[in-house]
């Protein structure tokens, strides 16, 4: 658009990009800064070109970390969106149940990060906590601290509890938004539950579909907390996905180098797969 | 098709409703014939779509029954009553292609591709679709969209009636033309039985055989354009339906007679009326404009292009006549009421008038 | 005085506005007639200053302001769909321009007194829109934009979502109470009956162009070319293509339409000829009209008027006769064509008129 008339415009937007400076652009040009040199402490630097980017990518530990984190965010999406939808198309669409809804979706994601880890660290013990202590107590041997299939198990259902909610409040708002005349014509037309859920309600919520999606799988990519604060990593590497990887390498060794080009190379497949993400699925959006 | 009863029907929007205007559809109670083209035609609140939703079955009634054809269908579902309907807002299955919008309701019936096929080809003959059939419905026009939502009703041969809540609402006016001559060449053509929602006297006018005037949750009449247009049955229906409404006029009776200030009007007979207050209601086209009759101060000319609508006082009233697309207005203008078109209200009902 | 020189208005690479010259007097009332996305709305927003035009300027009283904000040119909308403040009383719906503006509590008191009279709104001052029925919350939107003494206020089918007879009371209306205002008032309307309502001048789009300006009923008697005369026809103008020989206009089936004596003088060739439904007729008018047969498709019955829908060769007409009448499709009538009704069309759309034979 031809706006320009009005320079002053930017001033308004100046405080936001100065904020934007200080917490992205400048820590990310340290950190590109760090990832070319090498540092035994006492700030002495030297020079290492591309070294840590090619040590990082013939390094094993790198890729079981990265393929954790593909399979974990994996495992996320297809058990958040559905159970999303799911529970969006089964909330109320009017009366006093809205609000009651919308309230207990919306809790979850008030709890702060590293509640949310003490929290399921407490419940999930088994000698002490609520879950761990009835899962032992009904025959099933759970244990998150030594069976790694029981840690993976812990941290997926920890980021379910806490996340779905986000996909069901944004479905939630692709479903309302449509007319009751769709409903009343598909009843007419005789459709099934399946039929509606396909032809009108998937079709309406396909744009915050991509949202979720998108969002969701952003943040499980970039999973830390609930892994740090629960299993720490462990049993062993398994929940050792490439973030914890990453603090144990940058604050554990004080590897400087290493970390930062490890975080560069973090960012950039974020990047390259969001924008993946995001290029199938608005062209998806424009050929139909 | 279905003859469809409406038995003592009564409905209202509150839990416990106490009072006559808690109702928002007070009792109606009226046949729609089979085959018939019925428009419910009434301002904003009036209970039309009300009734409309209840005969859908998107609404059960407070009170009252639904027959069709005898049965009583007053606690089946929408599916169960086989009905199509059109709504304001043109409802179709946008991810689809044309084809297959209209075979929708046919596939989840179970029909068999062969005949879903036959019919699906013979409907997008009938609404003049069929060289759109491969296309996304998406990216349709208005008026297509609504033919598309006419079409997936069409199809089904087993419908009891076409239902069309205010269709022409988002149209242009020249495609508005096009729609309704097609709608009714249909009607002509299948003999649905069909009823149309509308607010709008030209659609309603033009499209029904018979029109159910309704006010404040009533019926008020039913008749043909003509009657309505003619005999108005009461003055709301005088003043709903032309463009402009019915003049309406208090006046004293005296035999023949009616007085209207100083001024005493030839009636075409003696009103049978009873106390109350009485008014003469006289439509725009029967008021001639010209040299003789009561004096007039004209306000206004409005020219609408095929006549003009005189506005005038007379006697302090505003009256409006309407006069030829040439005719101009005399230099002393006088109005005569022609006896043809008068009636007599009272108590805002029309009384008949005897020899 | 608004104008508009040369106004074109591309987004992408669609042309929602095409070359646009309009001049706007001061206290008159300028239709823009015209379907569904011919360009209305656009339009409206160049002139408000919600849109800079791609090229082309826009003058205020003799000033340039193409590219000022809509802010600096105190200018008044009302939209189709009902846009008041929800939780103020109508008083302060109405005031609210006035208390933007700083003007002082007894000015205010009597300017929302005033524009509430003049809409009749003033036994539901205190009351909240949302109370209020729909023509009574236009009235509000439309009282705030009177008393806002904007210097253009720029009306977007107000009356649309209005019910018919609520719209046909508000219509009647509006023509005193925008000359009480007198500031540049544009209308926009996709019906042809209610630019003849309003009167003023119109303006007719189509696709963007505006293809007539001038006072109302001469746009629709006159209209310079086909579009023009489309646009400006509810029901649908009936055309027919013809050629012409010599003195007459050959249809269908032998029959010769008399050349109007004005335009005796225009060369043999094809012609679309264009004509009112009312301009067509059961009965001889006068001497020199023209009868026709043609096969009737369907009658629409209104209780004074019919619309009869009529297929002549491969045209599609409607007659609009008084009275009832109840033909039964497929009948064969005879109908007449009045020579002094009709206008004529060369092969690019233009009419063909006797003014403009001369020059």
């Amino acid at each position: 658009m031809d706006k320009t008339w009005n320079n002053k415009a930017w001033f308004l937007v100046l405080p936001v990009l100065v904020l934007v400076a200080f917490s992205a652009v400048i820590p990310l040009m340290t950190v590109v800064n760090y990832s070319v040199q090498d540092t035994f402490g006492n700030n002495v630097f030297f020079w290492a070109g591309t070294e840590w980017f090619e040590e990082l990518l013939h390094s094993n530990r790198f890729w079981e970390a990265m393929v954790r984190n593909l399979i974990f965010s994996f495992i996320i999406l297809a058990i958040e969106v559905p159970l999303g939808i799911f529970i969006a198309l089964n909330m109320p669409k009017k009366g006093w149940g809205v609000p009651v809804c919308l309230v207990l979706m919306a809790l979850p994601l008030l709890v702060p990060w590293n509640v949310v880890g003490t929290i399921w660290q407490v419940f999930g013990r088994n000698d002490i906590g609520l879950l761990g202590y009835y899962i032992n107590a009904l025959g099933i041997d759970y244990n998150y601290v030594q069976d790694p299939f029981d840690a993976w198990v812990t941290v997926i259902v920890m980021d379910v509890w806490h996340w779905t909610s986000l996909v069901v409040l944004l479905c939630y708002a692709g479903l309302v938004s449509i007319p009751d005349a769709f409903y009343q014509a598909a009843k007419i037309d005789g459709a099934s539950r399946w039929a509606v859920f396909r032809y009108i309600q998937l079709p309406k919520m396909q744009r915050v579909l991509l949202i979720a999606v998108l969002l969701r799988f952003m943040d499980s990519f970039m999973i830390y907390t609930e892994p740090f604060v629960v299993t720490g990593g462990g049993p062993g590497n398994s929940t050792t996905f490439l973030s914890i990887d990453l603090v144990k390498t940058a604050l554990g060794q004080f590897d400087l180098g290493p970390a930062a080009a490890m975080s560069l190379v973090y960012f950039l497949i974020i990047l390259l797969l969001s924008w993946v993400f995001y290029t199938v699925m608005t062209n998806y959006d424009a050929e139909r | 098709m279905a003859r469809i009863d409406v038995n003592h029907i009564r409905h209202s929007y509150l839990p416990n409703p106490r009072k006559d205007s808690d109702f928002a559809l007070k009792e109606v109670h009226h046949t729609f014939e089979d085959g018939g083209a019925y428009a419910l035609l009434g301002p904003s609140g009036c209970g039309k779509t009300t009734l409309l939703n209840i005969i859908s079955g998107l609404l059960h009634p407070s009170h009252g029954q639904l027959l069709f054809n005898g049965r009583d269908i007053t606690n089946l579902s929408t599916q169960e009553r086989n009905i199509a309907q059109v709504f304001q807002f043109p409802v179709i299955y946008d991810t689809m292609t044309v084809y297959d919008n209209l075979a929708f309701p046919l596939r989840n019936r179970r029909v068999p591709e062969a005949d879903v096929d036959r019919k699906v080809r013979e409907t997008l003959d009938m609404i003049d679709l069929a060289g759109l059939a491969k296309k996304k419905a998406r990216g349709l026009t208005a008026d297509q969209k609504q033919k598309i939502s006419l079409g997936r009703g069409l199809v089904r041969s087993d419908v009891n009636a076409i239902l069309f809540d205010e269709p022409l609402t988002v149209i242009d006016p020249h495609m508005k033309w096009v729609l309704r001559s097609q709608l009714k060449q249909l009607h002509r053509r299948f003999a649905y039985t069909m009823v149309y929602v509308t607010h709008d006297q030209t659609e309603a006018l033009t499209f029904a055989d018979r029109v159910v005037v309704m006010y404040d949750g009533e019926i008020v009449q039913i008749g043909t354009p003509a009657e309505l247009f003619e005999r108005p049955r009461h003055t709301f229906v005088g003043y709903f339906i032309g463009s402009p409404g019915m003049n309406v006029l208090p006046v004293a009776l005296e035999g023949r007679t009616a007085k209207f200030g100083a001024l005493r009007i030839e009636l075409p007979g003696v009103p049978k009326a009873e106390a109350g207050a009485v008014e003469l209601g006289i439509r725009p086209e029967y008021v001639r404009l010209g040299r003789e009759g009561m004096a007039v101060q004209v306000s206004k000319v409005e020219d609408v292009g095929r006549h003009k609508v005189v506005r005038a006082n007379l006697e302090g009233r505003e009256i409006a006549a309407v006069i030829g697309e040439d005719d101009e207005v005399p230099a002393e203008p006088k109005v005569r009421f022609d006896p043809a078109g008068i009636n007599i209200y009272a108590d805002s009902w029309r009384v008949e008038m005897g020899a | 005085m608004l104008e508009l020189r040369n106004v074109t208005k591309t987004i992408g690479a669609q042309e929602h506005i095409r070359d646009v010259s309009l001049t706007l007097q001061h206290g008159s009332l300028n239709v823009l007639l015209g379907p569904t996305l011919s360009g209305k709305t656009s339009l409206m927003r160049l002139m408000a200053g919600l849109d800079a035009p791609t090229s082309g300027s826009v003058w205020f009283d003799g000033k340039d302001v193409t590219g000022q904000p809509v802010q600096k040119r105190n200018v008044a909308m009302v939209y189709q769909q009902f846009i008041n403040y929800p939780a103020m009383t109508v008083y302060e719906n109405i005031a609210s321009p006035l208390r933007v503006a700083g003007v002082d509590q007894a000015r205010i008191d009597k300017e929302v007194r005033n524009a509430a009279a003049l809409l009749k709104l003033t036994p539901y001052l205190d009351r909240t829109p949302l109370n209020l029925s729909g023509g009574q919350q236009q009235r509000t939107a439309l009282a705030r934009a009177i008393v806002k003494n904007a210097s253009l206020v720029l009306l977007d089918e107000p009356l649309a979502n209005l019910d018919y007879k609520l719209r046909e009371e508000l219509r009647a209306e509006l023509p005193k109470i925008f000359a009480a205002a007198g500031t540049i008032f544009v209308y926009a309307t996709t019906e042809p009956h209610e630019a003849l309502l309003l009167g003023g001048n119109t303006a007719t789009l189509s696709e963007g162009r505006v293809t007539q300006f001038g006072p109302t009923v001469d746009v629709f008697r006159k209209p310079v070319d086909l579009v023009t005369a489309r646009t400006f026809a509810d029901p649908p103008l009936n055309t027919i293509v013809l050629s012409k020989k010599g003195s007459d206009f050959l249809l269908e089936g032998g029959v010769k339409l008399p050349v109007p004596q004005e335009l005796s003088g225009i060369a043999d060739a094809s012609y679309t000829i264009g004509f009112q439904p009312h301009h067509l007729s059961l009965e001889r008018p006068n001497a020199s009209a023209v009868p026709v047969r043609a096969k009737v498709t369907i009658t629409e019955i209104t209780g004074s008027e019919s619309f009869v829908h009529l297929d002549f060769a491969d045209a599609r007409w409607v007659m609009l006769a008084h009275g009832i009448l109840d033909f039964e499709t497929d009948d064969v009538v005879e109908v007449f064509i009045d020579p002094r009704h009709i206008m004529v069309f060369d092969q690019n759309g233009r009419a063909v008129t006797a003014s403009k034979l001369a020059a």
